[in-house]
């Protein structure tokens, strides 16, 4: 293989007429491409010379077949010259900026020599702009009188001046324009900023046209035997058509409005060649109506050569199908389906030690009968890299004993997946690291991939629909990477804040709180059912014993997840923050106190085992380790699955009943908001309202309106509250942080509350009005959107209407949000991407340039962190103190 | 004129200093950088006006930082490009 080179220098320039015919190898004068029998014409589109697309052939230019032949370019003569499009905004600057007689720069001599010592500063990149010369002045050179240059898209320049007041227009044609270029000095463009050398600015108006080789338009033969040619090809035939035309024409010497037509015509040609989407273009289009994908629609747009072919990649070796929960998996497991088992390999070489193993695997084939057997192998590859595919069954195909006699040392064979294999599992949209992290893959029935629902957070996966992806990585070296690096275990701290990332969700937490909440007893039978899957050895001496039975307290059951010697005290996301702290004796049970790895006091809920707090998950990484943590969140997650299977945890309809007194507690509540609503209403159109500071009098109304019923609403939650208690699985749900809150229950219970659009009442619709149900000028809280039923009495029509106006604004702001946040990750990501942190602890481009001096200003790995802080005093001090600080 | 803006005077303008030759050897050593792979900082950008940096010289910024307490970065002084 050739060694990398350093590029020394690249030189961006424009092709010169010269430089079009010197790489071509055929002048191409007629518009068609193949005749009846098929062969392509001679200098036609096709022309042999210009390449080999048809295998079996050799090309006329560098005699090789179809595939090794690069392609070769040709060229058209082009009748006049024509505009290149990509090039109309240099050349209106050059226009402008330059003399219409001597072509030198608009400038006077010293400033020209003002410019030129410019560019000999090295920090200096500055070029003389359009905004440096004076319009329609007299040139300095020549003392020719300037005329303003127009523009019009897409490629039209005319030249305007005033002629008895009147304003007169010259239209300049590309011949024109070229001639004008031509004048321009190598020395003035040097101080535009244009290397003369390699691009003279005539070079913008084409006199020759290059042909693009068959090889990146080859054509294509249809099922009915007709052959289809490329988008390119047929712009090509368009432009040869009208390049004769305008040549027979012009030999005719036929009269100017012909030509002019014919001119325009073929510059509208070959601009829609180049860009088929420029402004003020139609676009040239196919016989079926589809406009063209001419040249830069190849390169642009998420789909073009860039984003679609060059930066986008397609893999082999990856599967994806549906995600499906499975509580019973460790974090680090992915149960895969057995098609996906059998479909996918991994290269094993052939060596002395496994050549039987690796017969057996062959012996069994492509098709493993069940997820029980051992697996089979799909290839043998011999030391010439020829594949050999194996075929099971019994038919004639059949050729595993064949291949597994000839199997020798250095042959490779790809062996099927199997339990323990490492794979890397990825969610889209990949935003962090942990979008794709590896697992140990487990085999199982049915057809969806399976994950411990604790790995939901990284992943942001839920499961009414998702589909994920899994990569085999196919190498040593990868799947040690893959193992060391991006492991589950490894990735429970998140870099984004240095807490865990990993940890429970949903009925994780409404289990361990169910279990540890107060005290409650359990037999041996039941706390052993309660820990079968965790992984203890012996359950400690019982917590008491009664009438010769022994019984374990809930929090003994739950210590035995801990690890031995962690200390900490902290208060749980049940905590009231009450003004005075009763710490153990707190009512809720919400002040927590671990001692050498035992439960003394508290309720363990979402701040200390859910995704993105995890307090003890935190303290068990940075004490014991990464592996340990794994260990427990796997006990924990399995401990509070069982425990909330064997307490019983249920939500129904009748859930969110209230009794009489209730309900008319909250009837009385909402009718005297809304009677104080009314009389506010009055005193405002009394004129009596004092307005605040800084609004009016209406806005003063509005406000107190919309705090009235927000206080209203508040209340109704706080009759319902007290009905509902911790017997209530909403509650239970709320209160430990698995999911929904008071608020929830407060809509479902006692009432919905006002909708708003923009932070404000409803108040579009009809005039003076938001429905005819209303009177108009009617402000009283039902006309604006306040809706007093809750979801479970049901709510009237209106209201149902204004929880849709008031439920749409959500919707449009999730949807504008998320694309709003793509395009800014994409050019965050864009501009970060190859940065790395060199072995000085600065941060560099792969040029060496520095971005910041020291990592993150100091250094600090923030997985390595407490929550962003580099040593977590408190914790230390706790943890030794065994009290709170 | 009233009075005008004096950007040094300003609570959340970090300090810049022009650095000299010798601390600029050092920065460079130290880091084993060109003078071009620093960090830039464009001639007409307030402070480096208030300054009174050229393009050419190296201004040292130490600024209060989240993480660290107090950071220092330096930047090159370059010409702004036109347009
Ligand atoms: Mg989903
Ligand atoms: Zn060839
Ligand atoms: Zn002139
Ligand atoms: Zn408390």
């Amino acid at each position: 293989m050739p060694s990398p080179k350093r590029i020394g220098k690249l030189d961006f320039g424009l092709l010169s007429p010269k430089d079009v015919r010197k790489m071509s190898v055929c002048k191409v004068i007629w518009p068609d491409t193949y005749d009846d029998d098929g062969f392509p014409y001679s200098k036609g589109l096709m022309d042999p010379s210009l390449g080999v697309i048809d295998p079996g052939l050799r090309c006329r230019t560098c005699g090789q077949k179809s595939g090794d032949c690069p392609g070769h370019f040709g060229h058209i003569d082009l009748a006049k010259p024509v505009i290149h499009v990509g090039y109309t905004r240099l050349i209106r600057k050059l226009l402008r900026v330059t003399c219409r007689n001597c072509g030198r720069l608009l400038l006077e001599p010293q400033e020209i020599d003002k410019f030129s010592a410019l560019e000999e500063d090295p920090f200096s990149t500055d070029v003389v702009s359009e905004k440096d010369i004076k319009k329609e002045r007299v040139c300095p050179h020549c003392a020719d009188q300037q005329m303003k240059v127009n523009f019009e898209k897409p490629t039209t320049f005319m030249e305007v001046w005033t002629e008895d007041g009147r304003k007169v227009e010259h239209k300049l044609t590309p011949a024109d324009i070229r001639a004008r270029l031509e004048r321009v000095p190598d020395d003035d463009l040097r101080i535009l900023g244009i290397d003369a050398t390699v691009a003279r600015p005539e070079w913008t108006i084409l006199t020759v046209l290059s042909v693009p080789p068959v090889t990146m338009r080859p054509s294509i033969i249809l099922e009915n035997g007709q052959r289809s040619e490329d988008d390119l090809t047929h712009k090509l035939v368009d432009i040869i058509r009208i390049n004769q035309r305008f040549k027979e024409n012009q030999d005719a010497g036929a009269p100017q409005l012909i030509i002019e037509d014919l001119w325009e015509l073929l510059q509208y040609h070959v601009t829609t060649y180049m860009d088929n989407e420029v402004a003020g273009c139609p676009p040239a289009r196919h016989r079926s109506g589809r406009p063209l994908k001419t040249l830069s629609q190849r390169l642009k747009g998420k789909d073009g050569r860039f984003r679609g072919s060059l930066s986008g990649k397609r893999v082999n070796f990856s599967a994806r199908t549906v995600i499906s929960p499975d509580p019973n998996l460790s974090v680090s497991e992915l149960g895969i389906p057995l098609a996906i088992a059998n479909e996918m390999s991994i290269p094993v070489r052939v060596t002395r030690e496994n050549i039987e193993e690796l017969r057996e695997r062959i012996l069994v084939g492509p098709e493993r009968p069940t997820m029980r057997d051992p697996c089979g192998a799909n290839y043998a590859i011999r030391p010439d890299k020829r594949r050999l595919r194996l075929h099971g069954g019994s038919g004639p195909l059949d050729n595993r004993e064949m291949v597994a006699s000839m199997l020798e040392v250095g042959w490779t064979v790809d062996r099927q997946l199997r339990d323990g294999d490492i794979v890397l599992f990825n969610r889209q949209p990949s935003l962090h690291r942990m979008s794709i992290m590896s697992h140990r893959i487990k085999l199982m029935g049915d057809r969806t991939f399976r994950l411990n629902p604790a790995v939901c957070p990284p992943y942001n996966a839920d499961f009414d629909g998702d589909e994920m992806n899994m990569h085999v990585p196919q190498t040593e070296e990868a799947r040690a990477e893959a193992f060391l690096l991006a492991s589950v275990q490894e990735n429970i701290l998140s870099p984004r804040f240095g807490g865990p990332i990993i940890g429970g969700i949903h009925d994780h937490i409404s289990g361990i709180f169910l279990l540890t909440h107060e005290t409650q007893w359990f037999t041996k039978k039941d706390a052993l059912y309660l820990l079968k899957h965790a992984n203890i050895d012996f359950l400690p001496k019982p917590g008491k014993v009664e009438d010769g039975i022994a019984y374990w307290s809930n929090k003994q059951v739950f210590s035995q997840i801990l690890p031995r010697g962690l200390n900490m005290v902290y208060r749980a996301t049940s905590c009231k923050n009450c003004p005075e702290c009763k710490n153990d004796l707190c009512e809720r049970d919400a002040f927590i106190r671990i001692i050498d790895g035992d439960l003394i006091a508290g309720t363990i809920d979402k701040k200390s085992v859910g995704a993105f707090d995890g307090a003890i998950m935190n303290r068990i990484i940075r004490e014991q380790g990464l592996g340990r943590a794994r260990q427990y969140i796997d006990d924990m997650t399995k401990l509070s699955i069982r425990s909330i299977m064997f307490i019983g945890f249920s939500f129904g309809i009748d859930d969110e009943d209230l009794s009489r007194t209730e309900y008319g507690q909250i009837r009385d509540l909402l009718d005297e908001a809304e009677v104080d609503v009314e009389k506010r209403i009055r005193i405002y159109n009394d004129g009596q309202l004092e307005p605040m500071p800084g609004r009016t009098a209406e806005e003063t109304l509005e406000m107190q309106i919309m705090q009235v019923l927000g206080k209203a609403r508040d209340k109704t939650g706080d009759i319902a509250g007290r009905h509902l208690g911790l017997g209530n699985s909403a509650v239970v749900m709320a209160v430990s942080g698995a999911r929904g809150s008071m608020l929830n229950l407060t809509q479902m219970a006692g009432c919905i509350g006002q909708q708003s659009v923009r932070g404000e009442r409803i108040v579009r619709g009809y005039e003076g009005r938001t429905l005819p149900h209303f009177k108009k000028y009617d402000q009283g809280a039902g006309a604006h959107g306040f809706i007093r039923n809750s979801y479970k009495s049901g709510i009237s029509p209106t209201e149902f209407f204004f929880h849709a106006i008031g439920g749409r604004e959500g919707l449009v702001d999730t949807a504008v949000r998320t694309s709003q946040s793509g395009y800014l990750q994409r050019r965050l990501i864009n501009a970060l991407q190859d940065l790395k942190v060199a072995y000085d602890g600065t941060v560099r481009t792969t040029g060496g340039r520095i971005i910041q001096f020291q990592f993150g200003e100091d250094g600090t790995d923030p997985t390595k962190s407490a929550f962003g802080d580099p040593v977590d005093v408190k914790g230390i001090v706790e943890s030794v103190l065994k009290e709170e600080v | 004129m009233g009075t005008r803006l004096n950007v040094l005077m300003h609570d959340m303008v970090p300090k810049h200093q022009i650095m000299n030759d010798e601390e600029l050897r050092t920065l460079l050593t130290d880091y084993n950088v060109a003078m071009e792979q620093l960090p830039k900082i464009y001639h007409d950008d307030p402070i480096v006006k208030a300054i009174e940096a050229l393009p050419g010289t190296v201004i040292r910024i130490t600024r209060k930082s989240h993480t660290a307490g107090e950071a220092e970065a330096y930047r090159l002084v370059v010409r702004r490009p036109k347009k």
